[in-house]
């Protein structure tokens, strides 16, 4: 039986065998990627990432709730009256300016879920309120009362035509 | 640092004598060619095929209308969704091919003697839970040929005198191959290869406690051997490398080579293909089921083909040691039986008329034929060499081995043994003074 006393260089077969190690490990984190990879939505979920929402169907002053990744989308035609006042007011908790958070002021696209715990808010005449722990939304979706730490998502979005917006992205 | 968290974990778990035992000075006989590398690819690609398998349930649907569709949303949506199912699938075939070289490795050396009895029989339960696993995966992507191919198989056991029909409808759950089938073949094909890990263990623990068998097949004496780690696994690394060309050919350029072509028409209760074929590796065994004219018989001769592998310790009771390597008549029965097995797959795969029922009546009769003539074989090959002695370099390693087997606590004393050792010191005794 060969001894590892006896071997003259014995830098050079610790340097094989790191080599070795190194080699076999990238080989085998390689080899993850496709498994990894496969646990990612797939093509036909990915096909489902972006919602068409038609404008003209929705009349001034009311709300259509859309599905877009499986989540609802709030799209609220706003009045005048609701623009004029969510331009001059603004919210402590998350502050944010009205005008950041549209493209085109008659229309306010937002996430349907709570940012406390991701309850879907009910529609109020001043905005929305969460059944689950009573946080208050305003009709710019910026929460005026809590739990909720963070206004109401504005997915990314834009506008097709004048009547038709697209929801996510591709 | 290193070095510290293996003392703390020695102190609770012996990682380290495991590590020595098993692998760094785990002693192998030092002869051993490249076919003692299958038993080590064939645990490569069982962890290939649990993890593949295990990554396609996550999007695989066990349901009659949705199966075949999840399928082929496997193929094209799931991100490399067809490098797992085609490794899965390929992987499958390979599991095969390299068990039957493992086993053709042990038949020509005589790996299942004495005292590796147990070891072999442990084998053949994973050969058949392997053929089992295989048959019920084949059935989940409910083409034609996994519909009919189950269909067939359960009704074999249809040939059950007296209870036969209800042991079919117990198998499917249905009375043919439906829903509750696909669903129970699902769970039971992922039980399955659970249990083959388990098998796993006890083969490789029944290993250890034997060693591995070698070309020479007498047990070498200790100055012979070398430790498993770095010897036998830089070996074994290179054979996996050698396999992985070949496996990766497969999965990337031809994937579909083993897959048959009607598989991709989803499967249809009123419509038999015209002509149903199982996969390459039960061909032989499926050669035989036809071979015997009746229905029962040729169910049971199906099942005694791989069996009576089981049945090679008794039948074979030569006292020389090995396999072929000193034994002219039993090379040549194993070479026979090689060929005797490619021509029962090659008629497995024609359809069952004219010539080819008759070879394949000749090439069953063969292969039971060279187990029941083993016995008589090895008794004239035993006598030979009683009178003629083997090599007289052989002789002497048998001495060793008998020697240091007298040394050994596990050893049950056998007379036969000792005559033999009386008789090849005698030989040697009068030669070497």
């Amino acid at each position: 039986m060969a001894s590892d006393k006896t071997i003259d260089n014995p830098d050079r077969r610790d340097f094989l065998g790191v080599t070795t190690a190194v080699v076999g490990a990238v080989g085998v984190g390689a080899a993850c990627i496709p498994f990894i990879s496969s646990m990612n939505p797939s093509k036909d979920v990915k096909a489902k990432a972006t919602s068409m929402v038609d404008l003209s169907s929705i009349p001034e002053g009311k709300t259509h709730i859309v599905e877009w990744q499986g989540k609802p989308v709030f799209v609220v035609h706003r009045t005048d009256e609701m623009i004029a006042e969510m331009e001059d007011s603004s919210t402590e908790l998350d502050p944010q300016a009205d005008k950041d958070r549209v493209q085109q002021p008659q229309w306010l696209v937002v996430l349907g879920i709570c940012t406390h715990l991701g309850c879907v808010p009910n529609r109020t005449d001043k905005g929305w309120s969460c059944p689950c722990h009573g946080s208050i939304y305003d009709n710019s979706g910026r929460v005026v009362r809590g739990p909720a730490p963070n206004n109401l998502i504005v997915p990314h979005y834009e506008f097709v035509d004048e009547k038709k917006i697209i929801i996510g992205k591709a | 640092m290193l070095k510290k968290a293996f003392s703390w974990v020695d102190e609770r778990f012996p990682l380290s004598e495991v590590i020595k035992h098993e692998l760094t000075e785990y002693p192998v006989p030092r002869n051993l060619n490249y076919m003692w590398n299958f038993g080590f690819m064939a645990l490569f690609i069982l962890i290939v095929q649990l993890v593949s398998g295990i990554f396609l349930a996550m999007h695989y649907k066990a349901d009659v209308t949705l199966a075949f569709d999840s399928i082929q949303h496997i193929m094209r949506d799931v991100n490399y969704g067809w490098l797992i199912r085609y490794l899965h699938s390929t992987g499958a075939s390979a599991f095969f091919a390299l068990i039957f070289i493992h086993m053709w490795r042990t038949l020509y050396y005589g790996s299942y003697r004495r005292p590796r009895e147990l070891l072999w029989w442990t084998g053949i339960v994973l050969l058949l839970l392997l053929m089992a696993t295989a048959f019920m995966g084949y059935l989940l992507p409910w083409g034609q040929m996994s519909y009919w191919g189950a269909q067939v198989i359960t009704s074999l056991f249809g040939t059950t005198p007296i209870y036969g029909e209800d042991i079919v409808r117990w198998l499917r759950g249905d009375f043919v191959v439906g829903d509750a089938t696909l669903t129970r073949f699902f769970a039971l094909h992922y039980l399955f290869p659970f249990i083959i890990a388990g098998a796993v263990v006890i083969h490789l623990v029944a290993l250890h406690w034997v060693k591995s068998s070698n070309p020479s097949g007498i047990t070498l004496h200790a100055k012979d051997n070398i430790p498993f780690h770095p010897y036998y696994t830089t070996k074994d690394l290179f054979g996996l490398g050698v396999f992985l060309i070949i496996f990766c050919a497969f999965v990337f350029f031809n994937p579909e080579f083993w897959i048959e072509a009607d598989n991709n028409i989803a499967a249809d209760p009123m419509q038999t293909p015209s002509h149903i074929v199982p996969e390459w590796y039960f061909l032989p065994f499926y050669a035989i089921l036809r071979s015997i004219p009746d229905a029962l018989g040729g169910v049971i001769a199906m099942f005694m083909s791989i069996l009576i592998f089981a049945a090679m310790p008794w039948l074979d009771r030569s006292k020389v040691p090995g396999g072929a390597l000193f034994r002219p008549g039993y090379r040549i029965m194993v070479y026979v039986f090689l060929v005797d097995v490619f021509v029962l797959a090659y008629i497995g795969a024609k359809p069952p008329e004219g010539s080819f029922v008759i070879i394949g009546q000749i090439a069953t009769f063969i292969y039971f034929g060279l187990f029941l003539l083993l016995p008589f074989v090895s008794a004239r090959e035993d006598r030979r060499s009683r009178i003629e002695g083997l090599p007289r370099e052989a002789e002497r390693l048998i001495r060793e081995e008998q020697e240091e087997l007298l040394r050994n606590e596990h050893y049950l004393r056998r007379d036969e043994d000792e005559v033999l050792l009386g008789q090849i010191r005698k030989r040697l005794d009068g030669e070497e003074q």
